[in-house]
């Protein structure tokens, strides 16, 4: 048993098929208890199948689902201790507010008082006080979102499941709930499973992100991790933006190895996560790691670069650079002041690279 | 008032002027569209009711002919014990007709509903392939199926299983046997109307929340399909009641329901008088029903 000690949810080899579709491919993954995880891809990657898996609507064709130290592999979704929140809320229409949360514990034959006393403190907890008595078509959405995360943790899952519950909502009150959703979290000490094809999303509110493409695990990581060390060109890309440029590796030199960009350009990058015997490897350069000034630079990897397009976007300035040899590179920088735009289209500029910002990726 | 109030104030007059606009000549449009149907209606059913209504107020001579002597008779004549039993087996036999339509009807409505898409329409389909055929045709093709040497008990002695011969046919059996064959499309087509709408992460929202089959159709599948169930049923119960060919054809006449009564005392009996009062009492009934099942069913959706 002590393997599963502070394992909440586990799946080991799972698989799912639909026809001759693989939707899900041996996966295995151990999800902590009180832990915050997000299986972020893109759409048809496989994550809504293994959440659904997990719910218990999907009976796997292989591998082993196992709930707090239970094989729960076979076990329909109205006996296992997991609840749901749907991304169409699939909010009971005939039932008003106070019915809809307390639907769960109605099933479970939890005594009157006991439940009316739950229902009323989540209602609280959600901020629903007052729409008791709503039927789900005169609320919005996100008042329906909140009572359908209210029906869910009204039942004190072991694991709750969301399925993207936020994408329904406008980027503003979107930014809120995810706030809101990670402060109950850590508030309940629940376990949270998190499906989102949104990267922000993902990466502000998770503790750890399954990185998931073509129905396997790409790469499973804390949220600083996953974004600083993306280990595939798809990892780098998806997550964040990258610019991937081939390296010929003509060197090492300790710590350090040097290769040569197809324009001729000379990078100097860590050698740490370099394969041995590697002649020619994927590199991945995060925008905002390009340092941009208008002044000379004294460092490692240093080139001049002509500003091609340049991109208000608030908070940021979006800049193409082209290189002197024609390398073309997306960079990010803060506004300097409100009074005058810090970079100019045509301008001509100095770039930097930090070694450690040159992260090796495996190409797909 | 609040700055926000005055601004929506504000905006109104301009958004309700093209709006008032393209409201008016719709509506003259509509009364156009909407004429050869009132006017159909007016000559086809507001005035023969109003005709009914006025003969069931009056007397009949001995020939049959309709005297217009105001009388109240008629109606006393409807609540005679023998008419009010048969208003009762009447209303029995609608019931469990009903009852019966529903029974069957429920679970191949939500099958087809349910269904992938490319199967729906042809299993719906086949739900409407009767009405290709003559009303009349089908109840008598019951007729050969039902007979003492018909369809059915020559297939039931064929299995040589020792089942006696079955006397199906006039009796009150085969007129509800005939009854739930006629309406059973009308309570399939609307349960599998609303049990279409139904939104299949709703129904696994109530697994997901410890309900086991039987709980989640009570308490959630059936009030959802109510607004179906209610349809059907004023489309089965109302017409039942008021069916004779069926009791004619299949009962033989040994089981005379209230549109038998009426229709006798139109074309036989020749007291339209009576008819007439029997009539109106039936359309009193329809109406209330139609009223409750109404009622029930806006307080379910």
């Amino acid at each position: 048993m002590n393997e599963t000690d502070g394992t909440m949810i586990e799946l080991r080899g799972v698989t799912k098929r639909f026809g001759s579709c693989t939707a899900v491919d041996e996966v295995t993954l151990s999800i902590r208890r009180g832990e915050f995880i997000t299986l972020l891809g893109p759409s048809g990657c496989g994550k809504t199948t293994l959440l659904r898996v997990m719910a218990g609507f999907e009976t796997p064709d292989g591998g082993v689902v196992i709930l707090d130290g239970d094989d729960v592999t076979h076990v329909p979704p109205y006996r296992r201790n997991v609840n749901q929140v749907f991304q169409s809320y699939a909010l009971f229409p005939h039932l008003n507010v106070r019915d809809n949360i307390g639907f769960g514990l109605r099933m479970q034959r939890v005594d009157g008082d006991e439940a009316a006393r739950r229902v009323a403190e989540i209602i609280g907890m959600v901020s629903l006080e007052g729409l008791e008595d709503r039927l789900p078509h005169q609320l919005s959405g996100g008042q329906r979102q909140r009572v359908a995360l209210a029906r869910a943790i009204v039942c004190r899952p072991k694991v709750l499941l969301l399925d993207e519950p936020l994408s329904a909502l406008d980027a503003k009150l979107r930014h809120s709930m995810q706030l809101e959703l990670k402060r109950l979290q850590r508030l309940l000490g629940l376990t949270f499973v998190f499906v989102t094809h949104d990267q922000e999303e993902a990466l502000t509110m998770s503790d750890r992100i399954a990185l998931m493409n073509r129905g396997r695990i790409e790469q499973l990581g804390d949220t600083f991790d996953i974004y600083h060390k993306p280990r595939t060109a798809f990892a780098a890309d998806f997550l964040g933006q990258a610019n991937l440029l081939t390296l010929e590796i003509t060197g090492r030199n300790g710590t350090t190895a040097h290769g040569r960009l197809p324009d001729g350009f000379e990078l100097t990058i860590n050698s740490a996560e370099l394969p041995d015997g590697a002649r020619s490897v994927l590199v991945s350069i995060r925008p905002e790691k390009v340092f941009i000034s208008k002044r000379k630079l004294n460092a490692a990897n240093v080139f001049v670069a002509r500003i091609e397009e340049e991109i208000f976007q608030g908070a940021m300035d979006q800049l193409l650079l082209v290189t002197e040899n024609g390398t073309r590179l997306n960079a990010l920088a803060a506004n300097e002041s409100a009074m005058q735009k810090a970079f100019h289209e045509g301008e001509r500029v100095y770039c930097g690279l930090h070694v450690d910002d040159i992260v090796v990726v495996q190409a797909e | 008032m609040s700055p926000t109030s005055l601004k929506t104030r504000r905006n109104e007059p301009p958004a309700a002027i093209p709006d008032d606009n393209t409201r008016r000549r719709p509506r003259l449009l509509a009364w156009v569209l909407l004429a050869p149907m009132l006017l159909w209606l007016a000559a086809f059913v507001v005035v023969p009711t109003g005709i009914l209504l006025v003969y069931s107020f009056c007397e009949r001579d001995e020939i049959g002919r309709v005297v217009f002597n105001f009388t109240l008779d008629n109606y006393r004549r409807v609540f005679d014990p023998v008419y009010l039993h048969i208003f009762g087996r009447s209303i029995g036999y609608a019931a469990m007709t009903t009852v019966i339509c529903v029974v069957i009807g429920y679970p191949v409505a939500y099958f087809i509903a349910r269904a992938r898409d490319e199967w729906r329409h042809k299993l719906l389909l086949l739900v409407m392939i009767p009405f290709w055929t003559s009303f009349l045709i089908r109840t008598y093709a019951w007729i050969t199926i039902l007979k003492k040497e018909g369809l059915l008990n020559g297939f039931l002695s064929a299995l040589h299983i020792g089942i006696p011969a079955l006397d199906l046919l006039y009796t009150p059996t085969a007129v509800v046997i005939g009854l739930v064959y006629a309406y059973l499309p009308f309570m399939i087509l609307p349960i599998y109307g609303s049990a279409e709408k139904l939104e299949n992460a709703v129904i696994e929202a109530a697994y997901d929340l410890g309900a086991g089959p039987v709980r989640a159709f009570s308490s959630v599948i059936v009030p959802l399909t109510m607004p179906g169930i209610a349809a059907g049923t004023l489309l089965v119960f109302v017409p039942s009641i008021g069916m004779f060919a069926i009791t004619d054809l299949m009962g033989g006449a040994k089981v005379p329901m209230i549109g038998n009564v009426i229709q006798n005392q139109f074309l036989q009996a020749r007291d339209w008088p009576f008819g007439a009062a029997l009539g109106v009492v039936f359309m009193a009934m329809f109406a209330i029903t139609y009223w409750i099942v109404q009622r029930r069913g806006a307080s379910m959706a």
